[in-house]
């Protein structure tokens, strides 16, 4: 850690998710508020539907790039699958947010694109899921809006801001339980 | 306050940007107002290339990285600013003309970048190319983080013009793929213009201008060594005197982190290695930690000036570092280390052609001297079909020796398998020996033509026939070539419009005992689309 606090998340997931992509929102989003921000990747054999994990890191001073084992505030899984492979990375009383927050009962990820009930499908779930995260994360919405519209396609920016919205209640909710 | 440091203060308070060290490098580049830059992709160094690109500076992609390399320097001896880029192992191809360049010199100013891979993200080995430096005689930077990647990328062009010397920009895969605040505060800056001056003395490399010219290249050294100690990229972070830790490159970010209270002797510049500054710090601190990646270079080079300090167990030489890692290394923790369970690793993807013909191969039950690229992952389960994987073209090599000496029933049931791209990299001259030195089982060689450089995230090569930026140019045919060069059997075929053709054609090719080359034609299923509206703009230009 540099001077001050810093707040870790991992993100984990599945080639083609969208792990990077939701990384980098967050990062934009954090790095817009004024913070430092570092965040970390690995490219090039995980693209091919293996394991993918990304760091952010953000705070007054970030040093490393890679958040250490046993101190990530937020364990952020875009797979059910993912999170034994990655839990080692959250502290203890650190904050897993899981694909099951999202989904029914027995409904599984790629059940959610015949779901007429929701807007989030699976291609949009790395959103849902920021916005889960943002519920409990100090960062100002301006912020957010627009980290999400500079990383994802204008013609998307209508239902992205409404599938964040959706998670972003469903954290609220979690977070005051 | 200089002129130059008010104006980056004035700089950095209007401009912050979050950028990965890839761009940060490629942003310093154009402003620099670099002249030419090549390369051929390679994680995780491709991204320098395709983002000058999109910022709109000169950058382009080459057969290989020597080739590449030798583009760069003509640039740079035809006095303009040029960089080379390419992943650790890349630098293997290009060290002929690395040892000889720094001989040469240059007259305008060359970078090269040389992005190494500790824990083998993607790579097939760990080398550690702070090695090459010392032993090519080429001065080197290692930034920390993107900022550094930006300021050290100016410095490289700087120090390249001042002494006329190539300079290596080295990177590891975490400061290339890590995002982090850089202030691009540079002043934009207008080199002057290409221009022709002969000196054939310094620049033709018979024994007899070589020789003095090793001597040349001594003293500039000498004298970058002097500059370095006097006034490097090399700082101090004052702490407790009880604890001082000399670091570099990634690793230092770890190691402020892991110590936040302990002294810090942070290296800019790690060749020449500025033992005197090293020395002075070491005698400020009590007990002194040399912290970096896999080779203990550093180390080494400074217990052999005389210097006592402690290394790390050998043990933290495999793999990358991290803050956990610099912990148990300054608690000299030698317990065995935390294995995380296994993720799910990469696969082909359905669809890809890759799957069938490798899965052919295995019913065919042939002998599979495989290559490197994204076919590669046909080793893992389900398909488990390949035997060597050693570098960049080498199946083609390594099959032909295999066909030599093995007994004829099992000779005729070797296959070299390589990709495209790899293929147009380094596979041209086995084609060559295998029509030179033929088996006496004959050969079989498939290219695997999926129309682009898969692994490394979809970039063209010389067989697309479009240059880096997507737009038509020269296209190197490879089945006219194998003809040209006297192979009887050339085939191409798509392999998945009929499976059992493709067997046959096989089991046919591979009785006949002759030489054989089958490229299997398909578009890769991740770039089939883009390929389409590539030909399609080409079209729209043409018409």
């Amino acid at each position: 850690m540099g001077k001050g606090n810093v707040t870790n998340v991992v993100f984990a997931g599945l080639g083609g998710q969208g792990v990077l992509k939701a990384s980098d929102i967050l990062s934009d989003a954090a790095f817009a508020a004024g913070f430092d921000v570092k965040k970390s990747e690995i490219h090039g054999m995980s693209q091919r539907g293996g394991s993918v994990t990304s760091d952010v890191r953000y705070g007054p001073e970030v040093f490393s790039p890679m958040v250490p084992i046993g101190e990530s505030d937020f364990l952020v899984a875009l797979d059910s699958t993912q999170i034994t492979p990655a839990q080692h990375y959250l502290k203890e009383g650190g904050v897993l947010i899981a694909p099951d927050l999202l989904l029914k009962e027995g409904q599984d990820l790629d059940d959610l694109d015949q779901d007429p009930t929701t807007p989030i499908t699976k291609r949009g779930f790395n959103v849902a899921l920021v916005g889960v995260l943002s519920a409990y994360l100090d960062l100002p919405d301006a912020n957010w809006r627009e980290a999400l519209h500079g990383n994802l396609p204008a013609k998307t920016h209508a239902l992205n801001d409404e599938v964040f919205a959706i998670g972003r209640a469903i954290g609220l909710k979690r977070k005051q339980s | 306050m200089s002129e130059q440091e008010s104006y980056c203060a004035a700089q950095c308070k209007k401009e912050r940007l979050l950028l990965s060290g890839n761009e940060a490098v490629a942003l310093a580049a154009c402003h620099a107002g670099i002249a030419l830059a090549a390369a051929y992709p390679g994680t995780p160094s491709t991204e320098i290339m395709e983002e000058i690109a999109v910022l709109g500076g000169p950058s382009q992609w080459s057969p290989n990285e020597k080739v590449a390399y030798e583009v760069a320097l003509g640039a740079a001896f035809a006095g303009a600013r040029a960089m080379v880029a390419m992943k650790h192992v890349g630098l293997n191809v290009a060290a002929d003309p690395l040892f000889t360049s720094t001989y040469t010199g240059v007259s305008g100013a060359l970078v090269v970048v040389s992005a190494d891979d500790p824990g083998m993200a993607s790579s097939q080995n760990e080398q550690d190319n702070r090695r090459y430096a010392v032993a090519a005689g080429i001065p080197m930077l290692e930034p920390s983080d993107s900022q550094e990647a930006y300021d050290f990328t100016f410095l490289a062009i700087e120090l390249s013009e001042r002494w006329r010397i190539p300079v290596m920009l080295r990177i590891t895969t975490r400061v290339c793929h890590a995002k982090a605040s850089v202030c691009p505060h540079a002043k934009p800056d207008t080199p002057t213009a290409a221009h022709f001056e002969h000196d054939i003395k310094g620049r033709v490399m018979i024994p007899g201008y070589a020789r003095p010219a090793h001597k040349r290249l001594r003293a500039k050294l000498a004298e970058i060594l002097a500059w370095n100690e006097a006034s490097g990229p090399n700082r101090e972070i004052e702490g407790s005197p009880s604890l001082g830790i000399v670091s570099a490159g990634i690793a230092y970010v770890h190691a402020r982190e892991a110590a936040p209270d302990a002294s810090f002797l942070k290296l800019g510049m790690t060749y020449p290695l500025p033992l005197e500054r090293i020395r002075a710090f070491v005698q400020t601190v009590g007990r002194c930690v040399v912290i970096e990646e896999n080779d203990p270079y550093l180390v080494d080079a400074i217990r052999a000036a005389g210097i006592n300090v402690e290394g790390k167990a050998d043990m933290y030489r495999f793999d990358e570092l991290n803050v956990g890692r610099v912990r148990r290394i300054l608690d000299n923790d030698l317990s065995p280390e935390f294995v995380a369970p296994p993720g799910k690793p990469p696969q082909l993807c359905p669809g890809c052609p890759h799957r069938t013909v490798l899965s052919v191969l295995s019913r065919l039950d042939c002998i599979i001297a495989g290559d490197i690229g994204c076919y590669t992952l046909a080793v893992l389960p389900p398909i488990e079909a390949m035997d060597t994987c050693v570098c960049m073209g080498a199946s083609v090599g390594l099959g032909l020796g295999m066909r030599h000496v093995l007994p004829r029933d099992e000779a005729k049931r070797v296959v070299s398998v390589i990709g495209d791209s790899t293929f147009v990299h380094s596979g041209i001259t086995g084609m060559v020996e295998m029509i030179y030195n033929p088996p006496k089982t004959g050969h079989v060689l498939l290219i695997l033509d999926n129309g682009t450089t898969a692994m490394t995230g979809l970039q063209e090569h010389p067989g697309t026939g479009r240059n880096l930026k997507h737009e038509p140019t020269g296209r190197l045919i490879v089945e006219e070539l194998a003809r040209t060069l006297g192979i009887k059997r050339v085939h191409v075929i798509d392999p998945t419009a009929s499976v059992p053709a493709f067997q046959k054609l096989m089991e046919e090719t591979l009785a006949s005992e002759e030489l054989a080359v089958i490229v299997t034609r398909k578009p890769c299923s991740l770039a089939a689309k883009k390929i389409e509206a590539y030909e399609q703009a080409a079209r729209m230009c043409n018409g």
